[in-house]
């Protein structure tokens, strides 16, 4: 097969699933009018498939941080971290993330894949290895390829199964980094982070937790899922993004290790791409302290998940282990799935479409990410036409 | 030496036909993406049961060079062998 012949039998593989003429990936939005509400084609929709869990993509502070740093500082840094891209306010975001979670050091980068990306291939090499949960997300499997250290995978979520993992890896499991996630993407399920790092303690590894999904919504002051266990001590290495409860994009690694701040040296992903732009930092610095107020924001974001999670169950919807920001439907077949996507769409519901090989068990995934700002009315719509979307996709 | 790869490619085959059922003829030439349909992810989970059946850690690195089910059997027997 030639090179671009593989291409083309991507391609045939999306055609044969997908029908012509249904944009389901890489949908075009028109209009966005709110941090929930937007147009696609004629159609004004409910977004209920974005990671927006705060909805302060919209908020009036983060807007004027944005437009402000824009007048003042200009469009862009033009240059990475390690030449021209610091900017104070670039330091001052650290700073500030640092004292958040208490910890010594904060380095932040352009986007949370890249922050994934950059940690853990400046933490583990050739020679090491990384033990990774079977689930773990796309940019923890690349961070890992790129780090050259061997890779293992534990059971998703099995702390037992992790423990014997490390066993079988001997003196090794102290050259060795775990990583799991606080809320991982695609089932919505919370790491067992108690067992984890009970585990990680006794083999005298390393810990990295990924909060992408998890910042701003677990915890009472947000932290994610260290604050809600009571365990933020206890983690070597916490990672996470800008691009979900802080409405913007940009990502970061806190840490008390004073090796933190070596990774400016060493890893590649941090050095060789441009810097966030002043906007993104000056949004992303008003929006965290949003989110640390924002109890309140997060008792909302609850109520709307705790009503959308018991009324699906209730329809009978197969659904992932507990409730979360995400959640997840689980559908027996592609076809299945795809039926239930176009069917909300055509109700005006924007929602994920997920299918295999991306997916857990190879299941197909209708996943809904609900918002503190979705209102009353709007979750009300979301659960009349799942009910009546029921009828048709099961019959 | 030849009787532990032997054990291991048949206890191997034993794991790929539950995966790609029972009617399916599996040989050591036999392409385990083309042949038998079994996808990345499959293939990942096929690893760790593989790892606790040999009570080995086969880094999903290594399988870069695998191809058929005597290329996978070779590197889980030359793990087997050098732990022992």
């Amino acid at each position: 097969m030639s090179l671009l012949d593989k291409l083309d039998a991507v391609a045939a593989a999306r055609k044969a699933l997908l029908p012509e003429g249904v944009e389901v990936f890489g949908t075009p939005i028109e209009e966005v009018y709110s941090s929930t509400e937007a147009r696609i084609g004629d159609q004004r929709i409910l977004f209920l498939g974005t990671n927006n869990y705060l909805g302060l993509t919209f908020a009036q502070e983060c807007r004027d941080a944005a437009q402000e740093a824009i007048r003042s500082e200009g469009t862009g840094t033009t240059g990475s971290r390690m030449a021209n891209g610091s900017y104070s306010g670039h330091r001052a975001l650290e700073r500030e993330f640092a004292e958040f979670y208490q910890c010594r050091s904060c380095i932040v980068f352009t986007t949370g894949y890249q922050a994934n990306l950059a940690t853990i291939s400046g933490l583990a090499g050739p020679g090491d290895i990384v033990l990774i949960d079977g689930d773990s997300h796309a940019s923890i499997y690349d961070g890992c390829r790129l780090s050259g250290a061997e890779i293992i995978r534990f059971r998703h979520n099995d702390a037992a199964d992790l423990e014997k993992r490390l066993r079988r890896l001997g003196k090794r499991s102290r050259s060795t980094l775990i990583i799991a996630e606080g809320i991982y993407s695609m089932l919505g399920d919370r790491a067992p982070l108690a067992n984890i790092v009970k585990v990680k303690d006794a083999y005298n590894s390393t810990l990295l937790l990924d909060e992408a999904h998890s910042l701003g919504v677990l915890g009472e002051t947000g932290q994610g899922l260290v604050e809600e266990t009571g365990l933020l001590d206890r983690v070597d290495f916490i990672t996470g993004t800008f691009s979900k409860s802080l409405g913007g994009i940009g990502g970061y690694c806190v840490s008390n290790h004073p090796q933190l701040d070596q990774l400016r040296y060493v890893s590649r992903p941090y050095i060789f791409t441009a810097s966030p732009t002043p906007a993104t930092i000056a949004s992303t610095r008003a929006a965290l302290r949003l989110l640390r107020e924002g109890v309140e924001l997060r008792r909302q974001l609850w109520r709307n998940v705790h009503q959308l999670y018991s009324q699906l169950k209730e329809l009978g919807y197969r659904l992932g282990p507990e409730p979360s920001p995400v959640i997840a439907t689980i559908l027996e077949t592609p076809q299945q799935a795809l039926a239930l996507w176009k069917g909300l769409l055509e109700h005006g519901i924007y929602v994920n479409l997920v299918l295999p090989p991306a997916t857990p068990e190879g299941n197909s995934l209708v996943r809904c990410s609900v918002s503190a700002v979705h209102t009353t009315e709007q979750m009300n719509h979301v659960g009349k036409t799942f009910a009546k979307l029921r009828e048709t996709i099961f019959q | 030496m030849l009787n532990d790869y032997n054990d291991v490619l048949q206890k191997l085959c034993h794991h790929l036909k539950q995966l790609a059922g029972s009617e399916v003829e599996i040989t050591p030439q036999t392409d385990l993406i083309n042949e038998l349909a079994i996808d990345s992810v499959k293939l990942l989970n096929l690893i760790m049961e593989i790892e606790d059946e040999f009570d080995i850690s086969v880094p999903i690195n290594a399988l870069a060079d695998v191809q058929t089910v005597h290329e996978l059997a070779n590197l889980i027997h030359r793990i087997k062998s050098q732990k022992q």
